[in-house]
């Protein structure tokens, strides 16, 4: 399945990246390379094999709802770009 | 007195013990090659003055007979880990003025134990390369170079060429498709990458989640032991973390390999193999059979599948994990007009190549219409590997493999860059290690023709460590190499 310039547009929108079109072509044929090696995976026989998502393959660990810390305003607005009034501020969304 | 950053960390915790040489010498003189060393790029942030505060609490420790484990022992961490008031890049310029404020569970545990930290080592942009030419802050030379500049493998490149050019003690790496083997074949060190489950993930930047696993580098197999047996363990904040206890994996240094089963996989003989490779590894299933170990060939028919897998698995599970990197919380920020401006400015501009190549590639894999024929299939294909080991460790106890099928290159290498297949290449032998979630060591296995360190990898069943262990000191102390 190769792709073409309006997917590849697609998906960088998907992915909120902004691809140059003067890039376009390029990262095209380097996208259809990489999807046509991967797609020697068509030659195994997957028929009846369950899909492996992690080794882990028992229930997920669960720990109880506890507080364990808190208080951290400072800490966590520390590294913001931008705050406002102990907020992460953005530009405006609701008009 | 003869330098002190010759010495493994094991012979450094005697000398320390037997008051030989004091914590804060053994920094100052790291400190001195670190600084020496500079023009190998390994570390991305020094931190000397933390260091020798802790070695100044070292040297109280030993005089009170209060020290630990790795009392006093100066480590360099891979840029990856998050270390609190300590920037922490993951080498990617969109949080390059990140400062955590928590500490990674692997770390603390070092910390824990009586370790420093020297700085922050570099790495591939968010550990997504084989060479180290994908950071942020530039590659790092490999430390064996001669006139034309190597590449020292990669990601964890830095942490590499930093043990092997003494620059630390020992340092932490973490390994989702050989990060931290491949490197450490590169550089003529020691590494191993753990079971999954095995070191806490917790506050490690996410690459890809079901892969990623954290691991010492060191200078030789018993280093990595000890360094092994204080990062591992349960951690609560890691729900994916294995919940068993750990042994001291010290203990089984010596033991030997009588009556061990090695397996040799035929698929990882391909036509064309690098003739020096296939030496190193004919040699050292000798050694091992020499000691009383019996050679059996196996067979791990998906090898050929394993790297096509991965590069579906390991962006979608990328694609997934950088999506937080936005612009508002932390890290670089470039204005837009509006909030969905904000996002693609900032990722467009924040990002490198490579990480945006494979965002896009996970993006791709998991959209509606494409996710079956692409996500759903390497998850099955991925379940045959795994499947494939659980055969062949019925007939053995561990597999010898090459680490890499290539020697160090030099950095910008041609072949490498005009098609990214070429360097996903590299880690032919070390992918299907994580895809399966086993453990898996290099260390030097010998040198090339151009005097360049080879890598020999032991891969062992999952959470049998000690096995593996067993076997690498049996090889290393027969293989007798020498470091720089």
């Amino acid at each position: 399945m190769a792709v073409d310039d309006q997917t590849v547009r697609e998906i960088a929108e998907l992915a909120h990246l902004k691809i140059d079109e003067g890039k376009l072509s390029e990262t095209k044929e380097e996208f259809n390379k990489i999807l046509a090696w991967v797609e020697q995976l068509n030659e195994v026989n997957t028929e009846n094999i369950e899909p492996l998502s992690s080794v882990h393959e028992t229930a997920l660990i669960c720990r109880p709802d506890e507080v364990t810390d808190g208080n951290l305003k400072e800490a966590v607005l520390q590294n913001a770009p931008a705050t406002e009034f102990g907020y992460f501020t953005v530009p405006k969304v609701v008009e | 007195m003869t330098d002190l950053t010759n010495l493994t960390l094991t012979e450094a915790l005697d000398g320390l013990s037997q008051k030989k040489f004091s914590a804060v010498e053994l920094t100052k003189a790291y400190i001195a090659k670190m600084e020496a060393n500079r023009k190998l790029n390994a570390y991305v942030l020094e931190t000397p003055e933390k260091a020798l505060e802790i070695a100044q609490t070292a040297d109280k420790n030993y005089q009170n007979g209060t020290n630990r484990a790795l009392e006093g022992i100066p480590l360099g961490i891979k840029d990856l880990f998050c270390t609190k008031g300590i920037r922490t890049t993951a080498c990617s310029r969109i949080i390059d003025n990140f400062v955590p404020p928590y500490e990674s569970t692997v770390t603390q545990k070092l910390l824990d134990a009586g370790a420093s930290f020297l700085g922050k080592l570099n790495l591939d942009e968010f550990a997504m390369g084989g060479s180290n030419e994908t950071s942020h802050f530039g590659a790092v030379i490999n430390p064996w170079s001669k006139q034309t500049p190597l590449v020292a493998g990669g990601s964890s490149g830095g942490s590499a060429a930093a043990v092997a050019a003494k620059m630390c003690a020992a340092a932490t790496g973490t390994d989702t498709g050989g990060s931290i083997r491949q490197p450490a074949a590169f550089c003529g060190i020691t590494g191993i990458k753990p079971t999954y489950g095995r070191c806490s993930r917790y506050g490690i930047v996410a690459f890809a989640s079901s892969l990623d696993q954290a691991g010492p580098m060191g200078k030789n197999v018993r280093d990595c032991a000890k360094l092994l047996t204080v990062m591992s363990g349960f951690d609560k904040k890691d729900s994916t973390s294995a919940n068993r206890a750990v042994p001291d994996f010290e203990k089984v240094l010596g033991l030997g390999v009588k009556g061990l089963k090695i397996g040799i996989p035929a698929e990882y003989r391909p036509d064309g193999l690098n003739q020096e490779i296939s030496k190193a590894w004919d040699n050292a299933a000798q050694i091992l059979k020499e000691n009383g170990a019996e050679i059996v060939p196996i067979s791990l028919p998906h090898t050929k599948y394993a790297l096509p897998v991965y590069y579906i698995i390991a962006p979608a599970e990328a694609s997934s994990n950088l999506a937080r990197y936005d612009g508002v919380r932390y890290g670089e920020r470039v204005e837009g007009e509006h909030l969905n401006d904000l996002y693609v400015n900032t990722r467009t501009a924040g990002f490198g190549k490579e990480v945006k190549r494979r965002i896009m590639i996970g993006t791709y894999v998991l959209s509606a219409g494409y996710y079956d024929a692409y996500y759903l299939k390497a998850q099955k294909v991925r379940r045959l590997i795994k499947q494939d080991f659980e055969e062949s460790f019925k007939k053995c106890d561990l597999i010898l493999t090459p680490t890499s099928p290539v020697e160090a290159f030099p950095i910008g290498d041609k072949t490498m860059q005009e098609n990214p297949i070429n360097m996903y290449l590299n880690d032919v032998f070390t992918v299907s290690v994580n895809l399966a979630g086993l453990p898996a060591l290099s260390l030097p296995a010998g040198l090339s023709a151009n005097e360049l360190p080879l890598g020999m990898q032991l891969i062992g069943r999952a959470f049998d460590e000690e096995t593996i262990f067993k076997a690498a000191q049996t090889l290393e102390e027969n293989i007798g190499f020498k470091g720089i």
